[in-house]
């Protein structure tokens, strides 16, 4: 059985002799980068489709809580009780969907995905620094999978206090059936998260730090390279904090401890936590939480900017800029975490302090927006499926990123704390974006994974499907938020106020069905090409400057490069500089004297 | 039902199937092209669906906010919500405008910039003046909405005026208790160790400071123009005291006390003319997850003018003197009795 496994897989994903390997050194336990990155790209897709799924089961409460679906309780009998969905139910899939998609899909897959793909690729490296310790990372994050999927399934249901496990909620069991051990499982499943989060940050730090090839300064590294560098470093100050609030969280559940709770009465019963703070919990959360979100955003701005100007045939513009503004929202985001705090009745003047620099971080990020604006200016672009996605990417990030100025403001959050205007925003801007970030990774570097292209067509009506599918279904949350309908209510009809945007609601929910339904092409398309893709008989299909392309083997095989590593002269971006001759010159190509030159009196 | 399912499964496929036989054809009839071609061909096609789509959302965006807008923003029935939707306002013109501008160029580039064989891009690679000035705008544009917004925000959390009706909130799993502090308009001390389940709140009944606190048990009850302090909190969980016509949020957190203070300008039978909807009712509802039925943690807030209120206040029982002295005579080792004797 394991032998003919191997024979099978081996030919036809690489086509290539290999050294004596096993079925499991090969595909479960390798320490090849490019195949752990391709664990993390799996186990990513896996998560988005049910993370997806979620999304849709609880939109349909929300568009048709009169109705019953036979259908859905024949599928799903656990949770659609009657035809209806179970309010337990409904708690437990909008938390485990935010879990699911901010830390398994935009933090595991996308940073887990492109920079083990990329960072030694694009800076002429073999491996990982330490590529033992980049293996276990993704076992850790498999083990951590696996215990949140087990979660969903418990007797006692899920965690449903919400992705951000505020306690007390999250804390005493008898305030919510979620809280008991649907929360154990999660703080156990984020524990294991967390170490995977370290391991991989260290890495990738330590790779680009220490591996990059002759001749490849920091400052001619891909922006890619750059944000993914960033990061890691967001992620690795970040996580510890997020460690211990849930390490603090897990002693007062279980031995009794009040690092949280104080003077609190339930159930009849007055409990004697005492002294602590809920609070405390929410600082410690987003202390990571807000971070978090860069963590999403900055990998995708970096393959957007890639993408961008490769098929744009044309530098990015204000490289330097470019690195300025990602340091700068690196350094600020840590920062900002206490906007989502306005209203829990801190202090106005630490309000008016993060409010201040909530919204100063929009700078680093306008100016990347006109970067990208003047980046495609007076390009020639090639609108392959990465590259729409990577367009698209820009006009959500813009979307997205205006209406966080509003909830920045402190004075604005006081409306439009936790109402919908939130969830358009964010689902905007770090949500959808960084899928699309990460959607444009995939279509561009394919080629590199497997030596085929994916299908274009198919890539383009996904593309359109997606994007339109997206601003349907997020859009008219602001109308919703700014009348002041709240965010978590199972129900609307309570409420005068908010029971009137039955339309809305409907209009929303067949918009995510449908781009629901969108993302199985997209599947489908990926996993069709790996086997049956156009094959890619280029080097470099993209005619692109980064190093990735200068591999002997389009498909590298485990070292990359067999021989001599490459040697670079250049930055990345020299795409359409002279009138004649081909269209980009890449990094491997030797300076000019004239070159050599000019770019002496750019530094003086 | 399972046939169902296999059916719709079956059609689902038949679809996909459909649109991968299409892509495969689209490529097919693709590769007789050069590559040159082929980009060209690929890029005219996408952009031009790209700008329809353009098209397609600005009117849909425009149409939506031109036909709901007054649904949208319903008019603040409060002094400091006047002051936020003036500042929403403001930061709605800046931010549109920069939204329309920018997502504009960007599907025109799009468009206009789009893969031609002949073309050579332009190379561009930096303009330091250019990068300055798009830093050096957007500063300044931030720093007049940070001013804006520091103005307001610390009125708003300004001290209440010593004058103002003293109201607490106390949010539990899943109601309110809503608490005036009576003739005195002080209310009655609180004490943790207490807390019973004939006092949920841990009154000291004892204090006289309590002894004229009621409960709004219905619906709670203010007058017009006057200032009204809401002291917040919660027995169990996380809860939130939101007003949203109001403009006020504030958590209720077990434990640590908050506040707010606001100034009601709208009576609801006012309000009920403005929106030509004479059911209408100022909703109380919680804003943060505090388990299954958060959802559904409403009360009314009627909005009175200081003449009903006056009269409204005159039919209200000291709760001492409704629940506690009743429980004084039924049972003897209460807690409660134990307290006011």
């Amino acid at each position: 059985m394991v032998t003919t496994s191997i024979q099978e897989h081996g030919a036809l994903s690489h086509g290539i002799a290999h050294h004596q390997e096993t079925f499991f050194r090969k595909y479960i336990f390798s320490t090849d980068h490019k195949m752990v990155a391709k664990q993390f790209l799996f186990m990513a897709i896996g998560w988005a489709m049910i993370g997806g799924l979620f999304s849709v089961l609880f939109r349909v409460q929300l568009a048709w809580p009169d109705h019953t679906f036979p259908l859905l309780e024949t599928l799903f009998s656990n949770w659609f009780q009657g035809g209806v969905l179970t309010t337990e139910a409904y708690y437990g899939l909008i938390t485990m969907h935010g879990t699911i998609m901010v830390f398994f899909v935009l933090t595991a897959g996308l940073s887990g995905t492109y920079a083990n793909m990329l960072i030694p690729l694009q800076i002429g490296a073999r491996d990982m620094a330490s590529p033992v310790l980049n293996a276990m990372s993704y076992w850790m994050v498999m083990l951590s999978s696996l215990v949140m999927f087990a979660s969903i399934f418990l007797p006692s249901g899920m965690a449903s206090a919400g992705w951000t496990v505020y306690p007390p909620l999250s804390a005493l069991p008898q305030t919510s059936p979620g809280s008991g051990l649907g929360m154990s499982f999660w703080l156990c499943s984020m524990a294991l998260f967390i170490a995977s989060q370290l391991m991989a940050g260290i890495n990738y730090i330590s790779t680009v730090l220490n591996l990059r090839t002759k001749g490849m300064t920091l400052t001619r590294m891909p922006l890619t390279v750059w944000a993914l560098f960033f990061t890691a470093i967001v992620g690795l100050l970040s996580f510890p904090v997020l460690f211990s609030a849930v390490v603090l969280l897990i002693f007062d559940r279980g031995l009794h401890t009040s690092f949280y709770l104080s003077d609190i009465y339930t159930g009849g019963q007055a409990l004697t936590y005492h002294g602590g703070s809920p609070i405390l919990f929410q600082h410690l959360f987003w202390f990571l939480g807000h971070p978090e979100v860069y963590i999403a955003i900055l990998p995708a701005m970096g393959i957007v900017s890639d993408v961008l100007s490769t098929n744009s045939r044309k530098p990015v513009f204000g490289y330097k800029m470019m690195i300025y503004s990602l340091l700068g929202i690196t350094c600020m985001s840590f920062l900002v975490w206490a906007h989502h705090m306005f209203v829990t009745g801190m202090n106005p003047f630490l309000g008016s302090v993060f409010m201040l620099f909530t919204i100063l971080i929009a700078i680093p990020s306008s100016i990347k927006v006109f970067n990208w604006l003047t980046t495609i200016w007076r390009g020639n672009i090639r609108l392959t499926p990465a590259n729409i996605f990577a367009i698209g990417f820009v006009s959500l990030f813009i979307s997205g990123g205006l209406t966080g100025i509003w909830l920045g403001s402190s004075t604005v959050d006081i409306q439009l704390h936790d109402t919908y205007f939130v969830i358009a925003h964010f689902h905007i801007v770090m949500g959808v974006a960084a899928f699309f970030g990460m959607f444009a990774g995939i279509y561009h570097w394919f080629p590199k994974m497997y030596g085929r292209f994916m299908n274009e067509t198919l890539g383009y009506i996904h593309f359109f499907i997606t994007f339109i599918g997206a601003y349907l279904i997020f859009w008219p949350m602001h109308y919703l938020g700014m009348s002041g309908v709240p965010r978590r209510y199972y129900n609307f009809n309570e409420f005068q106020a908010f029971g009137q945007y039955k339309d809305i609601n409907i209009l929303i929910s067949v918009a995510a069905i449908v781009t629901f339904f969108a993302q199985f092409i997209f599947v489908i398309n990926f996993f069709y090409s790996i086997k049956r893709g156009r094959k890619c008989t280029d080097l470099n299909p993209w005619k692109s400057n980064t190093l990735e392309w200068t591999t002997p083997t389009l498909v590298p095989e485990h070292g990359n490069w067999p021989g001599e590593l490459p040697v670079v002269h250049r930055w990345p971006y020299d795409y359409s500089r002279y009138e004649d001759g081909p269209d980009f010159i890449p990094q491997t190509v030797p300076m000019t004297e004239e070159e050599i030159q000019i770019e002496k009196n750019m530094h003086h | 039902m399972v046939t169902q399912i296999l059916l719709l499964a079956l059609a689902l496929i038949l679809v996909y199937v459909v649109i991968m036989q299409v892509g495969k054809a689209v490529e097919l009839v693709s590769l007789m092209k050069t590559e040159e071609e082929r980009y060209e061909e690929s890029s005219k096609t996408v952009a031009f669906w790209f700008t329809l789509t353009g098209i397609f959302l600005a009117a849909f965006i425009a149409y939506t906010t031109y036909t709901s807008w007054h649904k949208f923003l319903p008019p603040p029935a409060s002094a400091h919500g006047v002051w936020i939707s003036h500042l929403i306002t403001y930061i709605l013109v800046l931010t549109g405008i920069i939204f329309v501008v920018t997502n504009f160029l960007l599907f025109y580039f799009t468009w206009k910039y789009r893969y031609r064989k002949d073309r050579k891009a332009y190379y561009y690679p930096y303009n330091n003046k250019i990068e300055v000035i798009w830093t050096v705008v957007p500063t300044l544009v931030f720093i007049t909405i940070i001013g804006f917004s520091l103005d307001t925000w610390l009125k708003i959390f300004s001290e209440a005026p010593t004058e103002a009706i003293r109201i607490e909130a106390t949010a539990k799993q899943f109601s309110w208790y809503i608490r005036y502090g009576g003739a005195d308009n002080e209310l009655g001390p609180r004490d943790f160790t207490l807390t019973s389940s004939d006092n949920e709140l841990g009154v000291k009944w004892k204090d006289k400071r309590s002894k004229d606190d009621f409960l709004a048990t219905e619906d709670i009850v203010l007058p017009v123009n006057k200032p009204v302090l809401v002291h917040i909190g919660a027995l169990d969980v996380i809860h939130n005291f939101y007003l949203p016509e109001f403009r006020l949020m504030m958590d209720a957190v077990p434990g640590v006390p908050t506040k707010f203070w606001f100034r009601p300008t709208i009576t609801t039978e006012e309000m009920r003319k403005i929106k030509n909807d004479p059911n209408f009712d100022y909703e109380l509802a919680c804003n943060q997850l505090c388990g299954q039925g958060h959802w559904n943690m409403r009360r009314v807030v009627k909005i009175v003018s200081e003449k009903e209120y006056k009269q409204w206040l005159s039919q209200q029982k000291p709760y001492v003197e409704s629940n506690v002295a009743s429980l004084n005579n039924s049972s003897s080792d209460n807690k409660l009795t134990a307290e006011l004797q």
